[in-house]
């Protein structure tokens, strides 16, 4: 085990990605050539089978989440693609739009066939300009080729608003408004963009779907977990030698990536804890490192798998402090729409700041543990629900750090 | 370009507005008052909700700043590699504080979460170009390439 296995990252480096030439002679475009002498029934059904599940995050089975626009009445549908890749420590949508660029448009095309869809958008975040160039060079010469036929691409940029990676907040932004959340029910795949069903898929998901069609669901069913098979990309930050990424299939463990493929820790310093999925995820400790990366095995540690962001801290670390800047970071990218979020960040960031400042006390952490528990189901997005993990986690894990800070 | 002719040059592209403040700021580097009350106008919406979307997102900014916006990553993979040391020589260099632009209105200084450069922490990026694995000791000679 511990080797890489490259399916979204197939052509890296193997092609000029502004040249869709070299795309193309890898096999490129043949997918969605197949594809369309597939029913779309059927091809929905070949994606459901593989199992692959959203890689943003969320991890909802993107075949079912096809078929569910596809039965949405209406002739105006949308394929939108998230490239607003906001979460921290996570760079995998940019190795891949950077690098491979028509696998992305690709995929786009595969869905916007399924579902009966003319125009997508790429919603890519606003941080990475020369990606947006990148796409819509891409985008011209795939038109030019002829290889889209009648469906049409665009690329918007966003902001700056790490809240946009959510869905209907995407939406909103795509729309020209400011990005908060909308109230679900409805979804998108039954009313998105302007109203109309729409299917919002990660760049990672969509980058998956053109190698599942030309080798087939069971071939991609069969790697990794069967659970939440396939690969995934997974970005090492923080103290760890290889501060890399790496694609691996999914039943690798935490161990195997920190310790194999990233190379331990640098100093002969010892392991303190990992932060996988993103700032929004949970801290583990040495005693679940072996953990395979998947989705389902890193919820029944209570942790996440996310956007596979891999921040690893060694023993040296004050665990207090990053959890205090995290706390800041969630209260800064509070959309302020619902109040247990607004309100819930900035009070979390205080106390957490007081702790750290040496003034908290045991009174202290029962109100963020509280606070955390409130939020968790009363916020109205997956940013106010998730804030609290990280605190959350290392309370649990991490106790006698915070013990250590008090009066 | 004219900011008139910019945001009436989105006015048909649905849900334009975005598009059109971030093209608008490229020219001018902010989103002055009257771009934002004269983007209403244009896109049919009121003023307030206008003023909504150009607030909403960080990287629009409805006060005048220096012309090199220097934005400097605070995510927690750049925390642990050191970005204060970073902030301080920052400050120092300019002598203004985050947030602050100089007087010279050469710089502008502010904190932005993840640019996805991670691999290379700390980060920072000046008019949305990345500089990696940014030491205290580099700040005057990267800072000298907009100096000129």
């Amino acid at each position: 085990m511990a080797e890489e296995l490259r399916i979204v990252l197939r052509n890296y480096g193997k092609i000029d990605p502004l040249k869709i030439d070299d795309y193309i002679a890898q096999g490129g475009y043949k997918a969605l050539e197949k594809a369309r002498t597939m029913d779309p029934k059927a091809l929905i059904e070949e994606v459901k089978k593989s199992n692959l599940r959203g890689r943003g995050g969320a991890g909802f089975n993107c075949g079912q989440k096809w078929s569910f626009a596809y039965q949405a009445p209406g002739d105006e549908k949308y394929v939108v693609c998230n490239a607003d890749e906001g979460e921290p420590g996570t760079y995998k949508d940019r190795l891949i739009m950077e690098n491979d660029p028509h696998t992305l448009l690709e995929g786009m095309a595969i869905c916007a066939y399924a579902i009966g869809a003319k125009k997508g958008y790429i919603y890519c975040r606003g941080e990475y300009p020369h990606v947006t160039k990148i796409l819509k060079t891409a985008i011209s010469q795939a038109k030019e080729k002829g290889v889209l036929g009648d469906f049409d691409i665009e690329v918007r940029m966003g902001a700056g608003a790490y809240v946009c990676g959510e869905e209907t907040a995407l939406i909103e932004s795509l729309e020209g408004k400011r990005g908060e959340p909308r109230f679900k029910p409805p979804y998108p795949p039954s009313e998105g963009l302007w109203g109309k069903p729409t299917i919002v898929n990660n760049v990672e998901t969509l980058a998956n779907i053109p190698v599942i069609v030309e080798k087939g669901a069971e071939w991609f069913a069969s790697i990794g977990v069967p659970s939440y098979p396939g690969t995934k990309v997974v970005t090492l930050t923080g103290d760890v030698n290889n501060r890399t990424f790496f694609e691996v299939p999914t039943n690798t463990t935490i161990r195997e990536v920190i310790y194999k493929l990233g190379g331990g820790i640098p100093g002969g310093k010892k392991f303190k804890a990992v932060q996988i999925g993103g700032t929004s995820g949970a801290f583990i400790p040495e005693s679940n490192l072996d953990t395979p990366i998947a989705f389902d095995n890193m919820a029944a540690i209570g942790a996440t798998l996310g956007s596979g962001a891999v921040f690893v801290l060694d023993e040296t670390r004050q665990i207090v402090d990053t959890v205090s800047q995290i706390t800041k970071f969630f209260e800064h990218e509070s959309c302020g729409k619902c109040a247990p979020c607004r309100e819930g960040t900035a009070r979390s960031a205080e106390i957490m700041e007081k702790i750290n400042a040496g003034l908290g006390s045991q009174k202290d952490l029962n109100l963020l543990q509280k606070l955390g528990r409130v939020m968790s189901y009363s916020c109205l997005c997956g940013l106010g629900q998730a804030a609290m993990i990280p605190a959350l986690s290392t309370i649990e894990h991490f106790r006698a750090d915070y013990e250590a800070k008090f009066v | 370009m004219d900011y008139r002719k910019i945001l009436s040059d989105h006015a048909n592209v649905p849900g334009g507005l975005v598009e059109a403040f971030h093209a608008v700021q490229a020219e001018l580097g902010y989103l002055p008052k009257e771009v934002v009350g004269e983007a209403a106008k244009v896109f049919n919406i009121p003023a307030s909700e206008a003023y909504g979307v150009a607030t909403f997102y960080s990287m629009f900014s409805v006060k005048s700043r220096g012309k090199n916006v220097i934005r400097l990553c605070e995510s927690a993979p750049c925390h642990v590699a050191g970005a204060a040391e970073v902030v301080n020589a920052l400050e120092r260099e300019l002598g203004v504080k985050m947030g602050e632009s100089t007087p010279d209105g050469l710089f502008a200084l502010e904190f932005t979460q993840c640019v996805g450069q991670c691999q290379a922490t700390p980060v920072i990026t000046i008019n949305g170009k990345p500089y990696l694995d940014v030491k205290p000791a580099q700040i005057p000679s990267i800072l000298s390439e907009y100096r000129k």
